[in-house]
């Protein structure tokens, strides 16, 4: 069985890059190649620029940070901390000054002498960074590492992690299968799936610029719409025509033919209701739409309403609930309005 | 809360109620008969435990039994040690295999299992044939009847023992646990003395002390494989019982064998910690 084929990726050192993915899309057999714990059939990875493959994973030099902490039960903080630089022969006043500063990093200074058992999940998991740190490898490189905290801390983390890394300038190899945890940390992401990479580039491009449909779903949210394409304005803009008749202008995000069934994704924050006042910024060229409230699902700071658009199906829009705003009840009658910059065109896959 | 916890406590007990009036009549009171009767022969005296401690042979049996004991579970635990850790970190289908070797002898009457070993190591043996044959020996070495005999079969018979006590503790130690370990820099050999070693010492501590404790009270083995040379205290109680018929002395050798096997278990207890090998992941 093959876990991942024909995956390419450069680096750039100093950078915070993410492979993002569902399970079993190979991220982590990816990243296993690169420590070392799995060895490519074929293909080499390069660290600074030497070849890696011959490499077992302790000469290689690369700190990782694993998803269970993989935190030494028998050894206290300051031990655990310590481990890579005892290996390394460092000597004695060098390891106290290093692990000091490294707990210091991760806000567990004081916690030198407890062990792992006495730890919180989170600690534990500050304590396996430190140790991943301290003896400050080439590459930092994290399986899934908050996966098991609660939502709240794990927020929290996020940005910690994101603040360590951009003041050790080190460079971050982190996988995840959580969307917003890619955005949010990330300098690049590649979202794999089935083994192969969809798409590499910054996060804003990916979220506002998906290559296929795939990233369009499992990054962020979209909505789909199925048309079929009928002419091209010359700016690489398309005229597509939905299943009940509704003309909208997109852009493709492959090369597309006339008379190809596609797919148009928007994404429900760029589709506004056309009287407010982020549709007039939209200018003439607005693709707009007649619909009917169905459902409006409130989710705290803003508002989710599902859209009937008939025969053309149905969008969801997500409206902010700020000050003043006027929300729609169900059952009425709205007019939507987005740009065809923001609506992405895929060709359609035959189901 | 406090009601609660003990309504648990009081479930616990009945539960416990069933396997406590067996241990307390067959056990309980007949140690404290045996406990008796050391003591007792037409009136209190302590002339059998003077026995012991005075006449230097019943010295030297004890100090066998203890010798051939530890040389027993010392030969346990460098056999035992490298082959639980193959069943404890090989793929499952490799272990599942080992381990119903392991575990088979169990199946077989302990008695029957000797004198199979006694057919193999006699002075015409397979053993000394195979020996001879292959040139290492001129005549046949002396492999029953004596020390080397009793420490084979004792060996033999306690191994599993030692290998199931050491697997479960290893089974516990996380894997992932070594592979940080080389993540972080370690060779093989580092990553096994600094991280796998130290988490396996529970099952360490915990087969050393039952193959040891077992081996002191250890009868058909020594009985049947050793020599005149290798009387253990059990074989020497045995003759008390059967052949002198003195009840009184036997149960003061008992005694004696049972103190000493509990100064040595909270002797152990002091160094390792035993509650660690309840605990599973220290």
């Amino acid at each position: 069985m093959v876990a991942v084929r024909d995956v390419s990726l450069t680096i750039a050192p100093g950078s915070f890059f993410t492979l993002l993915g569902p399970s079993g899309s190979g991220k982590t057999t990816t990243l296993m190649m690169v420590a070392g714990f799995a060895y490519p059939t074929r293909g080499e990875v390069f660290v600074d620029g030497k070849p890696m493959a011959a490499l077992p994973p302790q000469k290689r030099d690369l700190g990782m940070v694993f998803q269970s902490y993989a935190v030494f039960p028998h050894l206290t903080v300051f031990d655990n901390v310590a481990f890579p630089l005892q290996i390394r022969k460092t000597s004695r006043l060098e390891i106290l000054h290093r692990v000091g500063a490294a707990l210091e990093l991760v806000r567990l200074t004081g916690y030198e002498q407890r062990l792992p058992r006495q730890l919180s999940g989170g600690e534990q998991q500050r304590v396996a960074l430190a140790r991943a740190l301290v003896f400050r490898p080439r590459v930092l490189l994290m399986d899934e590492p908050l996966g098991a905290l609660d939502k709240k801390l794990r927020t929290h983390m996020q940005l910690e992690l994101k603040h360590i890394q951009q003041h050790l300038h080190v460079t971050v190899i982190y996988v995840t299968h959580d969307q917003e945890e890619a955005l949010t940390m990330s300098d690049c992401v590649a979202v794999m799936q089935g083994g192969g990479i969809e798409q590499v580039g910054p996060p804003a491009e990916l979220y506002d610029r998906p290559a296929s449909r795939f990233v369009a779903d499992f990054l962020g949210e979209s909505n789909f719409l199925d048309a079929v394409a009928v002419s091209a304005n010359g700016e690489g803009r398309w005229r597509c025509r939905a299943a009940g008749g509704l003309e909208f202008y997109g852009v493709g995000a492959v090369p597309i033919e006339a008379g190809q069934p596609i797919t148009a994704a928007v994404r429900p924050e760029k589709l506004v209701q056309a009287e407010d006042a982020g549709a007039a910024a939209l200018g003439p060229g607005a693709n707009t739409c007649k619909g009917l409230v169905e459902e409006a699902i409130y989710v705290g700071d803003a508002t989710r309403y599902r859209v009937g658009l008939g025969a053309d199906g149905t969008v969801t829009i997500k409206v902010p609930n700020r000050v003043g705003a006027r929300p729609p009840a169900t059952g009425a009658a709205v007019v939507l309005a987005w740009s065809p910059e923001d609506t992405r065109l895929f060709p359609r896959v035959a189901a | 809360m406090r009601s609660m916890e003990g309504r648990e406590t009081r479930r616990h007990l009945l539960l416990l109620l069933p396997a406590l009036l067996v241990l307390a009549l067959l056990f309980a009171y007949p140690l404290l008969g045996i406990v008796n009767r050391s003591v007792y022969k037409a009136g209190y005296t302590l002339q059998f435990y003077r026995q012991i401690f005075r006449i230097p042979v019943y010295l030297q049996v004890l100090a066998a039994t203890f010798k051939v004991s530890a040389v027993v579970t010392i030969v346990c635990l460098v056999l035992g040690y490298p082959l639980a850790y193959v069943l404890a970190t090989r793929r499952p289908r490799t272990a599942q295999l080992l381990m119903i070797i392991v575990v088979l002898p169990f199946f077989t009457s302990i008695i029957v299992r000797t004198y199979a070993w006694m057919v193999l190591l006699g002075r015409n043996g397979i053993v000394n044939q195979y020996l001879m044959a292959l040139g290492f020996t001129d005549k046949p070495l002396p492999l029953l009847y004596n020390q080397a005999g009793v420490v084979i079969g004792m060996s033999y018979v306690l191994l599993p023992y030692m290998v199931l006590t050491v697997y479960s503790v290893m089974r516990g130690i996380d894997p992932g646990l070594v592979r940080a370990a080389h993540s972080l820099g370690a060779s093989r050999m580092q990553a096994f003395g600094r991280v796998f070693l130290p988490l396996s010492l529970p099952g360490i501590a915990g087969g050393t002390l039952l193959v040891f404790i077992l081996s002191l009270g250890f009868f058909i083995t020594p009985a049947l494989m050793g020599g005149p040379g290798d009387m253990m205290i059990a074989m020497l109680i045995e003759r008390e019982v059967e052949i002198t018929l003195n009840w009184s002395f036997a149960s003061a050798l008992a005694v004696v064998l049972l103190a000493l096997t509990l100064i040595g278990f909270a002797g152990y207890n002091r160094i390792v910690r035993l509650e660690r090998i309840f605990e599973g992941r220290g």
